[in-house]
C-alpha cells in the first residue's frame, strides 16, 4: 500500500474563489492510501514546495498528488521538489483543478464536487504508480535552420558563434529572404541591403555555417537531440564549384520573359538567373520551365559563353541525409493573394500595387530603377493613396483575423520617403486604427504627419474605381467628418495582409510541430516559452510564429538560438521513461502497433518465449525506447492488450476512470 | 437535356423578349426549358428578416416542383434568380426556416433544398460550355464592344449566390466573347442601378445609372447587356446617356441566328 | 426589461446581426451607393442598436434610401451585415398598422408604360406590409 500525501493549492483566488479547497483536502483523507492532506495558498512557492518535502520526510510518503494548475505548468516543478526530498519524481501526479475546473465553472458547490473527483482519480492512479527511471540519449551537435531570411541567418550566426555546426536550408536560389526585397527599414530609414548584406556575407563565410540554397527539407525522422533529415538539393544546372559568378550567362540568355520573383513579377528575368545582384551564393540557377534548351533541346548559349564550363544540363536533384540535434523553423511569410479583394481593383489596374511591390518600385535595383512611377504608363504620380488593413483584421473568409502588425509602420515609412524625395506628391492614408507600439514607433508615425504633411484619414476604402483617363477614383469613408469621399489618385498602395509561408503546413507535419488555425507555428507557452515548439528540439524564429517586424524577428532569432544552444551544449539528454513496452506472452504478432506508431519505434523480432512451460519461437513486437515518445497510440490499437505504457498503464487509466465513476 | 423553368412575372409581360430569346436560344443549343405549372411570383426581393416565412413559400413551391420532376431549376431574370437561390439556401442550411416552411407546405415529403438552381448564364457556362456555344454561333457579333452590367442581384451575397467572383466577375464577359463580341470591363458593372428606388426617388436612380453608363461609355462600350428587367428599365429610363441596353438573351439569339424567327412569332402574336 | 432594450433586441433578432462584431472601420459607408441620401449613415446603424436608440433609427430617412444592394454586406470585413440591420428597422415600421411608405392610391401617378412588374412587386414588398 502507498502512503500518499495530497496537497491542494489555492492559486491565490484562481482556484480558491470557486473551489472549496479545504473541503477537497478533507475529502482526500478518506481516499485509500492517503495519509496526509493539506491546502495552501501557493503550492508552487518555495514555502509550498517545502511543505511537500516536510510531509515526505515526516509522514514517510511514497506518493504525492498535487491538486493545482495544469501539469503543463508545474508538473516539472513538483516532481523536482519531490526528487529533492528523496522521492522518485514519477510518484507525483497532478490533479488539474484550475484549467479543468475552477476557471471554467462558476458554481462553487459543483466545482468543488468536480475538484474532489479529479483528486480521487489522481489518488487512484498514484496507488498504482511505480518509480520510473529515465534513460539517456545522445545529442548530435549540429543545428538545422529551415529558411534563410533574416530570422534564419541571425539564428544561424548566433548558434555558430557559440561553436556549433549549423546548416541553413533555403528554398530559393539565394539567402536573404523578404528583408532583401525591402528598400529602407523603419524606424531609422536605413537601407535594408546595407544592414542585411553584411550578415549574409558573414553567414556564408562562417566556418561553422553550411548553406544549402535551392534546397528543401524532404523528410524528418528521429527526436530531440537526434533528428535525421533528408534535404533535397534541387538541380541548379550550374556547378557551384566551377561558377565564378561573372554573370555573362545571364546577359546572353535569350529567354528573358520569366517573371522576376524577386521583383514580385513587376518585371522579367532571364531563364538562367541569380535573384538579385548581392545574392549569396552568387551562382545562378537555370529555371528549367523557362529555359529554351530544356523546352526544345536547342540553344545551349549559356554553356557556350561560360568560360568556367560550369553549366551542367544533366545535373539531377540530390538527396543529402544529415543528423541534427536541434531544428529551427524560420520559414517567414508572404503577402496574401488579393484575388478575393477586387473591390480594390488590384487585378484591374497596374497602378494598384501592394506595399511589397512598392518596396521594389522604390528600390534602385527594382523594375523602375528606384523612380516612383505608375506601372501603367511610367508617368510620375501626383496623388498617392495608401489603404490599410487590406485582408488584415477580417473575420470573413476572404482575409485574416489577425493584425499583420507591420503595415502601419511601413506605410508611415513609405509616405515619408515619398514626401521627402517627391515633395510635390500628395500622400493620403486611409486607416482604421494607427497601431504603432514600439520604441520610437509612434514618434515615427507622428513625424510623417507633422513634418512631412501626410494626410491621414480615419476610415476604410470601399472601392477603387479605375477611370477611363487612367486615374483611380478612391471611394472611402472619412469617419471623423462623417463623409463619404471620392479622391482621385494616380497610384493606390494596398497594405496587404501577411500570412505564413504556405510551405509551413508541410514542414510542420514533417516535424510533428503544431500550427494554429492561421498556419502560424504554435509556441510551447504563449508567454514563458515563446520560441520553442511544444515538440521537443524544434525552435521557432521569425514570422513563422506570428507577425513581427525586423527588430522583433532578430530578437526572437537570438532567443531561438540560445534555446538551441542550451540543447546542443548537453552531451546527453534524459529520455522520458513513460515509454511503451510489450508483454511477450500476450503479443500475437499482428503488427497493428507497428502500423500506428508515428515514430517508427516498434519492430518485430522472432524470439523464443516460455509460455507456461511451452518453449517456442514467436514473432513479437519490440519497442525501441529511445525512439518511443510515449504517445500511447500502440496501447489503444493493440487488440490483445499486450502493449502498455509505463506511467500510464492500462490498469492506471482504468483505476482513474473507476474513481471518477465511483 | 430538360430543365424546369421559372420565368417569373416580368418575363410574362414587360420583359417578354428576355423570355422568348431565352427559349429560342435554348432550343438552338439543344436543351429544353419546361415551364413549371402554376408558378407564382417570387416577390421580387428576398425577405431579409429571419422571421419571414410566408414570403418565401412561392419559391419553395417552385423549387419543390422541380424536385418532383428530378430536374434542375433554371431562371433568367436576375431578381427571380436571387430570391430563388437564397430561399433554397435557407431550405438547405437554416433548420428553423426549413421546418416552418414545410409546416405550411404540407408536402408528401418535406423539401430540404434538394433542387439545384441555375441561372441561364450558368447553364451556358457549366452545362453547355462557352467553347461549345462558340461553335454554334452562326452570326458572330464581330466588332461590337459590349459592357456586361451585372448589377447586385446576380452576384451578392457571393457566398450564397455562388455565381461568380462578386468583385471581379467574368461569366458575362466570357459569354460576350463566345458570341464573337469584345467585352468591355468597367468598374461600375457590379454597382447598383437603384432598383425599385426609381419608383419614388427618381433622382437617386438617375445619379446611380448615370455613373454606370458614363463609366461603361468611358471605357468604350457601344452597348450594355443585362439579365434584369428592372436594371434595363432604370438604365434606359433614368440615365441621360443613350447607350443601348439589351437583354443578354437577345444578343445570344442574334448570334445563334434565331432572333428573327423570335421576332416574327412575336409580331404574329401582336398582330 | 425597458422598452428601448426590447426594441434593440428585436432588431437583432429580426436581422440576425450581432452589432458587437463591428470594428468601426467604415467600409460599409465607404461602399454605400445611397450614402449621400442617408441621414444616419451605414456605419452608424450598429451604434444606434447598441445604444438602444431604435427610435431614431426607425424615424430616419435612411430606412427608405437603402437599396438592399448588399454591397456593404459583401465588403464588410467583420461579417456584420449593416444592410440587414436597417432592413429590420424598416420592418419594425411597416409591420405596424398604417405605417406604409407607399399606398396603392399613390401608384397611378407613379406609373409609366414601360415600368416592369418586378419594380412594383419589389417596392410593395419593401415599402409596406
Amino acid at each position: 500500500m502507498q502512503r500518499i500525501g495530497v496537497f491542494v493549492c489555492h492559486c491565490g483566488s484562481n482556484i480558491a474563489a470557486t473551489v472549496d479547497v479545504a473541503k477537497v483536502a478533507e475529502m482526500a483523507l478518506m481516499e485509500p492510501g492517503v495519509v496526509h492532506a493539506e491546502d495552501y495558498q501557493y503550492m508552487c512557492s518555495e514555502a509550498g514546495q517545502a511543505k511537500i518535502a516536510d510531509a515526505i520526510h515526516e509522514k514517510n510518503l511514497s506518493g504525492i498528488v498535487v491538486c493545482s494548475c495544469s501539469p503543463r505548468m508545474h508538473e516539472a516543478t513538483f516532481r523536482k521538489a519531490a526528487e529533492r526530498a528523496g522521492l522518485n519524481p514519477y510518484m507525483v501526479e497532478i490533479a488539474n483543478i484550475r484549467e479543468h475546473c475552477s476557471w471554467i465553472h462558476k458554481d462553487m458547490e459543483e466545482a468543488t464536487k468536480k475538484a474532489v473527483i479529479l483528486m480521487r482519480a489522481a489518488v487512484a492512479k498514484v496507488n498504482l504508480n511505480t518509480p520510473l527511471k529515465p534513460g539517456e540519449s545522445r545529442v548530435t551537435k549540429r543545428a538545422l535552420i529551415i529558411g534563410g531570411g533574416i530570422a534564419g541567418i541571425q539564428t544561424a550566426l548566433d548558434i555558430a558563434d557559440a561553436g556549433y555546426e549549423v546548416d541553413i536550408v533555403e528554398k530559393t536560389p539565394s539567402i536573404g529572404g523578404r528583408m532583401s526585397q525591402l528598400d529602407k527599414t523603419f524606424p531609422t530609414l536605413d537601407c535594408s541591403a546595407c544592414i542585411l548584406t553584411p550578415k549574409m556575407v558573414e553567414a556564408s563565410a562562417h566556418e561553422k555555417i553550411n548553406i544549402y540554397t535551392y534546397s528543401e527539407v524532404e523528410k524528418v525522422s528521429g527526436f530531440v537531440g537526434d533528428f535525421t533529415v533528408d534535404i533535397r538539393k534541387k538541380a541548379r544546372s550550374v556547378d557551384m564549384d566551377k561558377c565564378t559568378g561573372c554573370g555573362v550567362c545571364q546577359e546572353k540568355c535569350p529567354s528573358k520573359k520569366a517573371p522576376s520573383e524577386f521583383n514580385r513579377g513587376l518585371n522579367t528575368r532571364s531563364a538562367i538567373y541569380t535573384p538579385f545582384a548581392q545574392a549569396i551564393p552568387n551562382v545562378p540557377v537555370i529555371d528549367r520551365e523557362a529555359c529554351i534548351k530544356f523546352k526544345t533541346g536547342k540553344c545551349g548559349i549559356c554553356s557556350k559563353v561560360c568560360q568556367a564550363g560550369a553549366i551542367d544540363y544533366e545535373q539531377k536533384d540530390e538527396i543529402i541525409t544529415e543528423k541534427y540535434g536541434a531544428i529551427v523553423v524560420a520559414t517567414g511569410f508572404d503577402t496574401i493573394n488579393l484575388d478575393k479583394y477586387d473591390e480594390y481593383a488590384y487585378s484591374q489596374s497596374k497602378d494598384v500595387i501592394t506595399s511589397l511591390e512598392l518596396e521594389r518600385v522604390m528600390n534602385a535595383a527594382g523594375p523602375t530603377h528606384g523612380h516612383l512611377e505608375r506601372l501603367s504608363d511610367g508617368k510620375a504620380p501626383k496623388e498617392m493613396v495608401f489603404i490599410q488593413c487590406v485582408g488584415s483584421r477580417c473575420s470573413d473568409d476572404r482575409g485574416k483575423p489577425y493584425c499583420s502588425k507591420i503595415c502601419c509602420m511601413y506605410t508611415a515609412k513609405h509616405a515619408m520617403l515619398i514626401r521627402d524625395k517627391y515633395p510635390d506628391v500628395n500622400v493620403t492614408v486611409f486607416y482604421i486604427d494607427v497601431r504603432t507600439p514600439g520604441k520610437n514607433f509612434d514618434e515615427f508615425y507622428r513625424r510623417a504627419v507633422e513634418q512631412y504633411g501626410v494626410n491621414y484619414i480615419k476610415g476604410q476604402v470601399g472601392k477603387v474605381i479605375p477611370q477611363p483617363n487612367g486615374k483611380l477614383l478612391v471611394q472611402g469613408s472619412d469617419l471623423l467628418d462623417n463623409k463619404q469621399i471620392l479622391k482621385e489618385a494616380d497610384m493606390v498602395v494596398l497594405a496587404t495582409a501577411i500570412e505564413p509561408n504556405p510551405d509551413v503546413r508541410k514542414i510542420a507535419t514533417m516535424l510533428t510541430a503544431s500550427i494554429d488555425t492561421n498556419n502560424f507555428l504554435t509556441e510551447a507557452h504563449a508567454k514563458l516559452r515563446p520560441v520553442e515548439s511544444p515538440t521537443a528540439g524544434i525552435f521557432l524564429s521569425g514570422v513563422c510564429q506570428g507577425p513581427k517586424d525586423i527588430p522583433e524577428t532578430v530578437a526572437q532569432a537570438g532567443a531561438a538560438a540560445v534555446k538551441a544552444i542550451g540543447l546542443l551544449a548537453k552531451d546527453k539528454l534524459m529520455t522520458n521513461p513513460c515509454t511503451a513496452h510489450s508483454d511477450e506472452l500476450l503479443c500475437n504478432g499482428c503488427s497493428t502497433c507497428e502500423n500506428v506508431c508515428p515514430y517508427g519505434a516498434i519492430t518485430y523480432e522472432d524470439k523464443e518465449v516460455n509460455d507456461h512451460g511451452i518453449r517456442e519461437v514467436r514473432r513479437l513486437a519490440v519497442v525501441n525506447s529511445a525512439l518511443c515518445q510515449g504517445c500511447g497510440a500502440c496501447t489503444v490499437a493493440c487488440p490483445s492488450g499486450a502493449m502498455d505504457l509505463q506511467g500510464f498503464s492500462n490498469r492506471q487509466i482504468i483505476a482513474e476512470v473507476d474513481a471518477i465513476c465511483r | 437535356m430538360k430543365y424546369s423553368y421559372y420565368p417569373g412575372c416580368t418575363l410574362r409581360t414587360k420583359a417578354k423578349e428576355l423570355d422568348d430569346y431565352a427559349r429560342a436560344s435554348a432550343k438552338a443549343l439543344g436543351f429544353e426549358l419546361e415551364e413549371i405549372e402554376d408558378w407564382q411570383c417570387c416577390g421580387g426581393v428576398y425577405p431579409l428578416g429571419t422571421d419571414e416565412i410566408a414570403n418565401k413559400l412561392s419559391c419553395v413551391r417552385a423549387l419543390n416542383a422541380a424536385k418532383e420532376k428530378g430536374q434542375e431549376l433554371v431562371t433568367v431574370c436576375s431578381a427571380c434568380h436571387h430570391v430563388m437561390k437564397r430561399v433554397n439556401d435557407d431550405m438547405r442550411n437554416v433548420e428553423d426556416i426549413c421546418t416552418r416552411a414545410n409546416n405550411y407546405m404540407e408536402l408528401d415529403e418535406p423539401y430540404k433544398g434538394e433542387t439545384d438552381v441555375l441561372h441561364f448564364l450558368e447553364v451556358l457556362r457549366d452545362k453547355v460550355g462557352f467553347d461549345e456555344l462558340k461553335k454554334k454561333v452562326v452570326n458572330p457579333l464581330k466588332g461590337k464592344k459590349i459592357g456586361a452590367y451585372y448589377g447586385c442581384l446576380l452576384l451578392r451575397p457571393g457566398k450564397i449566390l455562388a455565381f461568380d467572383d462578386p468583385e471581379n466577375p467574368k461569366i458575362m464577359e466570357d459569354f460576350i466573347r463566345a458570341v464573337g463580341a469584345e467585352p468591355v470591363i468597367y468598374p461600375y458593372r457590379n454597382e447598383c442601378c437603384g432598383g425599385y428606388i426609381s419608383l419614388k426617388e427618381k433622382d437617386m436612380a438617375k445619379s446611380m445609372c448615370d455613373k454606370i453608363t458614363e463609366s461603361a461609355e468611358g471605357f468604350g462600350a457601344d452597348m450594355l447587356i443585362t439579365a434584369c428587367p428592372l436594371c434595363m428599365y432604370n438604365l434606359n429610363k433614368s440615365s441621360v446617356r443613350e447607350i443601348p441596353v439589351v437583354y443578354f438573351t437577345e444578343i445570344l439569339a442574334e448570334a445563334l441566328g434565331v432572333k428573327e424567327s423570335c421576332c416574327k412569332e412575336e409580331k404574329e402574336v401582336q398582330a | 426589461m425597458g422598452a428601448k432594450k426590447k426594441q434593440a433586441e428585436m432588431i437583432e433578432e429580426i436581422s440576425g446581426v450581432n452589432p458587437l462584431k463591428c470594428m468601426k472601420c467604415g467600409k460599409c459607408s465607404a461602399t454605400c451607393p445611397s450614402y449621400n441620401e442617408m441621414d444616419i449613415k451605414p456605419h452608424q446603424f450598429v451604434s444606434y442598436v447598441i445604444n438602444e436608440d431604435v427610435e431614431s433609427l426607425v424615424n430616419s430617412k435612411s430606412l427608405w434610401k437603402c437599396l438592399s444592394c448588399f454591397a456593404c454586406v459583401e465588403r464588410c470585413p467583420r461579417d456584420v451585415k449593416p444592410g440587414k440591420l436597417i432592413d429590420a428597422a424598416r420592418q419594425m415600421v411597416v409591420r405596424k398598422r398604417e405605417q406604409n411608405y407607399l399606398t396603392p392610391d399613390e401608384i397611378p401617378e407613379l406609373l409609366d408604360p414601360e415600368l416592369p412588374q418586378q419594380l412594383l412587386v419589389s417596392a410593395f414588398r419593401r415599402y409596406r406590409r
